[in-house]
């Protein structure tokens, strides 16, 4: 289903090859370098003192004996750093309304989540620091802890910051064309109510930074397991009163992010000031129990829907109330209400109907924040409408293909923009499932169900659409006064052996970005793949950009490398002109040799030009000035976001008797614009698929009344592991976005946007001839069994 | 050598990674080495085997003992054999050796059929039965096969050894009929006949998790009557437990689906496990009879090694 790449047999084609990671030796061999890894001179480490209350008053701390335990250098509490550390507060502007506390990096006076961190030891081990923590007393008067949705609304609710008023963060309602008379015209409607766990990002490597704050110069330096450096250059200067240019952040290997790494954490915040107030460098790395209950949270929601359709199977219209709870505060910078905004605006996204109305309310709860993880919102959208879609079909008795064909925006309709605002420029939801329904035989599936469903063996198959936000502009967040950047910086250098160096804003965390951007220099500047060498993570070397959220790196960072090396392209071009006394329009640079662009014949190698350049410039015409470091920044133009699509479908063996459900098959068709390496693209989806799969049947933050996180371990909160999942089949479709030359968008989070919701509706598949459904996840085996009315 | 306890060898464990509290670390090179090491400590301290539950335990700092006796080297600890009829399995016999040695799947074929389900391969190669059944965790599946082998257990202690059988040992949460400073030095199981059958299956959320229910059952059927069943449930309250009830159903009965309806029914007189965070007694129960149903059809229908033989 590959569309026709470019010519890959030209030398140098690299953009939609499988080429392999140039880092992957080194990781494997066990040679990565990770914020644990990294040890400097002096060093102390940090641990923390952890409320174990969802809410209470701090009435007292000593931390008299604490101190005084041998090879302690500070106890610091939240006071102490306050004086260091301005609060900081998780709005934005566009988000018309909302409100959170001021946060700092230590608790004072309260607790508002059972694990936010109230004091911080500095000692000579992690060993140390955490024997002291023992040795703290800390007097605590408990409050009523608000745990629940409903219960944060009332309007007799405990308010967890008195002075906002309620515990309502935010509220807002998407409305488009006229829902009610939707709903008067409609042969038929129906309800539902879905909910999706509270769950967590689980990486391999734990959040970890190290501060180094040098009074001498003023000067911070913080390794930091980030995505994004930048925006905390930006923070740690602005909430700790240092000089932009002074704070370097250098993020080194990344052991997966998925959009956990990059929100402001009381820890990290906390290990800037402790390094100030020590004057040596303190390394704080979360262990996994800190991660659960620290790390941010997401995907709490209940969502009420009704769905007006007419006989035919034409969805008319959609009305949504998303209550979702976010924790007691929301999460800087981003916030924590992205994700709410994105449910209800992509809700029927892939679909034609107009009339839409939905309410979002998004509450304050003592629980750990909620933020963006990877595929915000997406997964939440795409249960919901995929659901919705099936239910309906299955009341008119029609196949969930059709109904999705009947449905969907249609290759004649774009540019579209949907009921919620997006503008799609191009999307191929027809070529997608027309993909899915031969990859995975649709025909031969429904008659293999049939055949065992006679036997006893109950299979579903569940098919969910999605598009997915990509190559985000301005608009996602520099509009709303957050300092993020949407635009991305390059810096390509020959050096004089005449290789390659790019310096990219765009991170590297597993998902492959130094990778292809190796490719796309490689190809556009014409040398050899292993000629060149992609650095990033590192603000005082790697330009200004917003390096890795949202899906960005390999559509504006692929695109900024890719303008950037045609820079260098010219560059080196007109040098060479120069030295051959030829013009840089007669002369092409193909493999490492500037050739003639008419016959091809070598003329110089690359490597020559370099040297003459840096060691002989005298030997060059007058007023050559070789110019063989190029640098080019780039931002989204034209459509606010690129949109990826495609399509999911999934296949279940529910036992009845057990609510066990076997995953048996999953298939994956996706169009992410420009394929440049068909393999990180298929293990993106893979990955995300697995994350999304997880959320379906596994993962889930599981508080008490007393808002305890219960199953905060990886003993109790299962993550999917191999044994569990299926194996993933992925084609591809091809439609490049006109809005850069490089046509490629994001792919990251699109496994993640659909597989959810496609397990879902094949577990209601198998549920349907036994009379049951569900329509919460996870889908734990308790669940189905009570759904089957044997729990 | 009792001094050595004194001298740590390795002064602080831990104290660049963390997480457990500061212990002293001995290896003992044999019982009474041990013993020693335990009488000096005073009791505040615990032995190690392949340190799987252990070291999960110190490091949350839920035990915080100042010594540790490792006894993973202890030779009397070591060795399966077999005499007069019974299966010996040293305690220091690791998961994986349980998974593969042809003497348990010969004559403890209920051992090597729960095996698979024990851990993961990494943990298996450390874990041990002895140190799984002296930690007792009502949801690991030896402790509670034991209880359908009727096994017996060897303890030793400073004063010589003793034998307690594997009904009744298993007394509380993590509790068992080991006392403190004692060491469980081998299981004794008696070998499985010409006419038994066993079965082990257990419903857990991911491969290698401990179950939400698990069950073994074995009995001795012959020309299709089955007698001298033996079910035992694992993850179903504090304790791993032998449904007697659900055994009487089938006592000289054939396996069929009256009977299996039968020993369902009565299993609710067996079990009655409480509800937790995330799943009702209510369902562990369906779950507990739905396994005694699927496994009971299973040996009903698997050919005996008398069968096998003549075939
Ligand atoms: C991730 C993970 C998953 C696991 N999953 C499972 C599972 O699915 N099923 C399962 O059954 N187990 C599971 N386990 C536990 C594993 O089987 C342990 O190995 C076993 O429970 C303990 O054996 P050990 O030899 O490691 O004992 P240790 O951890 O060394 O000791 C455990 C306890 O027993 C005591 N002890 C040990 N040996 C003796 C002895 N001979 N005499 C007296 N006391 C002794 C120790 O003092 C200690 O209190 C899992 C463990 C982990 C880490």
């Amino acid at each position: 289903m590959n569309m026709a790449l470019n010519n890959t047999d030209r030398p140098n084609s690299y953009i939609g090859r499988s080429v392999t990671r140039p880092n992957a030796l080194r990781l494997l061999a066990g040679k990565g370098r990770y914020v644990t890894d990294i040890k400097l001179p002096r060093m102390l480490h940090a641990a923390f003192l952890r409320s174990p209350y969802a809410h209470a008053e701090i009435k007292s701390i000593d931390t008299t004996e604490a101190a005084a335990l041998k090879g302690v250098h500070l106890v610091a509490t939240g006071e102490d750093l306050a004086k260091l550390c301005k609060p900081w507060v998780g709005t934005l502007d566009h988000f018309r309304g909302m409100k959170s506390a001021p946060q700092l990096p230590l608790a004072v006076g309260k607790v508002v989540w059972a694990g936010q961190a109230m004091v911080a030891v500095v000692a000579e081990t992690r060993a140390i620091a955490e024997d002291a923590l023992g040795l703290i007393q800390v007097e605590m008067s408990e409050l009523p802890p608000v745990v629940d949705i409903d219960q944060a609304r009332e309007p007799d609710s405990t308010r967890i910051y008195p002075e906002l008023g309620d515990n309502v963060a935010f509220k807002l309602t998407v409305e488009s064309g006229d829902v009610k008379a939707a709903f008067a015209k409609a042969d038929g409607e129906l309800e539902e109510t879905f909910f999706t766990g509270r769950h967590t990002a689980v990486t391999m490597e734990p959040r970890a930074i190290i501060a180094d704050y040098n009074a001498s110069e003023e000067a911070l330096t913080v390794y930091h397991a980030t995505q994004t450096p930048y925006q905390f250059q930006d923070l740690f200067s602005r909430l700790y009163g240092i000089r932009e240019s002074r704070v370097r952040v250098i993020a080194p290997d990344i052991g997966g992010s998925f959009g956990m790494k990059l929100h402001v954490y009381n820890e990290d915040m906390s290990v800037v000031g402790l390094s100030m107030l020590c004057g040596r460098p303190v390394k704080y790395v979360a262990d996994r129990l800190e991660s659960f209950v620290s790390d941010i949270h997401a995907r709490d929601h209940r969502i009420k829907t009704q769905v007006a359709y007419d006989a035919s199977g034409a969805i008319l219209g959609v009305k949504v109330d998303d209550v979702t709870a976010i924790g007691a505060f929301s999460t800087a910078p981003r916030t924590s209400v992205v994700e709410g905004n994105q449910v209800v605006r992509l809700i029927g996204a892939p679909y034609r109907f107009r009339d839409y109305r939905a309410d979002l309310s998004v509450v304050f709860q003592n629980k750990v924040q909620t933020s963006q993880y990877r595929a915000v919102g997406h997964p939440i959208a795409c249960l919901v409408t995929e659901s919705l879609i099936d239910r309906v079909g299955q009341k008119l008795g029609i196949d969930p293909f059709e109904m999705r064909r009947r449905n969907i925006v249609t290759s004649d309709m774009y540019p579209y923009t949907s009921p919620a605002g997006y503008k799609f420029e191009r999307l191929s939801h027809e070529a997608c499932l027309d993909g899915l329904y031969k990859l995975m035989d649709y025909p031969r599936l429904r008659e293999e169900q049939k055949a065992l469903r006679e036997k006893g063996i109950h299979r579903g198959i569940g098919i969910a659409m999605f598009v997915e936000i990509t190559n985000p502009s301005p608009a996602f967040y520099g509009v709303g006064g957050a300092r993020i950047s949407s635009q991305d910086g390059a810096i390509v250098k020959i050096t004089p052996a005449g290789e390659v160096q790019c310096l990219i804003s765009v991170g590297e965390h597993g998902q492959g970005t130094e990778t292809i951007i190796g490719q796309i220099v490689a190809e556009h500047l014409g040398v050899d793949r292993e000629l060149v060498r992609v650095i990033t993570g590192d603000t005082d070397v790697t330009p200004q950009g917003g390096a890795n959220w949202a899906c960005r790196g390999a559509g504006i960072g692929g695109e900024t490398a890719l303008q950037a090396a045609k820079k260098l392209k010219q560059n080196v071009l007109s040098v060479a002109a120069a030295i051959l006394q030829s013009a840089p329009g007669e002369l092409d640079l193909i493999n490492g040799q500037i050739v003639n662009r008419s016959d091809r014949v070598e003329r110089i190698p690359l490597s020559e030009v370099a040297r003459i350049s840096y060691y002989r410039s005298d030997t060059l015409p007058p007023g050559t000035n070789p110019q063989l470091t190029a640098a080019h920044h780039y931002s989204p133009q034209g459509y606010p976001f690129a949109f990826t699509n495609g399509v999911q479908a999934c296949h279940v063996e529910v036992d009845a008797e057990t609510g066990f459900t076997k995953i048996l098959d999953l298939w994956v068709v996706e169009d992410c614009g420009r394929i440049i390496n068909p393999m990180l693209v298929e293990e993106q989806i893979r990955g995300g698929v697995v994350q999304g799969l997880g959320a379906a049947f596994f993962e889930e933050c599981r508080y008490n009344e007393s808002g305890q996180l219960e199953n905060g371990s990886l003993a109790d909160y299962l993550v999917p592991m191999a044994c569990e999942m299926p194996d993933i089949k992925i084609a591809h479709v091809e439609t490049p976005t006109q809005d850069t030359e490089l046509g490629a968008k994001g792919c990251g989070e699109a496994g993640t946007a659909a597989s959810s919701a496609a397990a879902m509706n094949a577990v209601n598949d198998a549920l349907a001839p036994l009379g049951a459904s569900v329509s919460q996840i996870p889908m734990t085996p308790q669940r189905l069994l009570k759904a089957l009315g044997r729990g | 050598m009792v001094t050595k306890t004194k001298k740590p060898l390795v002064p602080r464990l831990g104290s660049e990674r963390v997480k457990p509290a500061p212990f002293r670390y001995f290896r003992a090179n044999s019982l009474a080495e041990a013993f020693a090491a335990y009488a000096e400590a005073e009791g505040d301290c615990t032995y190690m085997a392949g340190g799987q539950s252990l070291l999960p335990v110190l490091s949350l700092r839920l035990q915080t003992p100042s010594l540790v006796i490792d006894i993973s080297r202890l030779e009397e600890l070591r060795g399966i054999s077999l005499a007069n009829g019974v299966l010996r399995i040293g305690a220091l016999t690791r998961h994986n050796e349980m998974l593969h040695s042809p003497e348990i799947a010969r004559y403890a074929p209920l051992l090597s059929k729960a095996a698979p389900y024990v851990a993961h391969p990494a943990i298996r190669n450390k874990g041990t039965i002895g140190g799984t059944i002296a930690h007792a965790d009502p949801a690991a599946e030896f402790p509670g096969m034991t209880l359908a082998l009727n096994a017996e257990f060897e303890i030793a202690n400073s004063e010589g050894r003793r034998r307690e059988p594997a009904n009744g040992f298993f007394r509380g949460l993590y509790e068992t009929g080991i006392a403190p400073g004692e060491i469980l030095v081998a299981i004794h199981v008696p070998v499985f006949g010409e006419h038994d059958r066993c079965a082990y299956h257990e419903l857990a959320r991911r491969r290698g998790d401990y179950p939400l229910v698990g069950c073994g059952v074995r009995a001795t059927i012959r020309d299709g009557v089955a007698t001298n069943g033996r079910f035992a449930f694992i993850a179903v309250g504090a304790v791993p437990q032998r449904a007697f009830a659900a055994e009487a159903a089938i006592e000289g009965q054939r396996l069929d689906e009256t009977a299996i309806a039968a020993a369902q029914t009565a299993l609710e007189q067996d079990l009655q496990p409480d509800d937790d965070s995330e799943t009702t007694g209510a369902m562990r129960l369906h779950l507990a009879k739905v396994l005694l149903g699927r496994l009971l059809r299973e040996i009903a229908l698997s050919p005996s090694k008398a069968v096998e033989a003549a075939a």
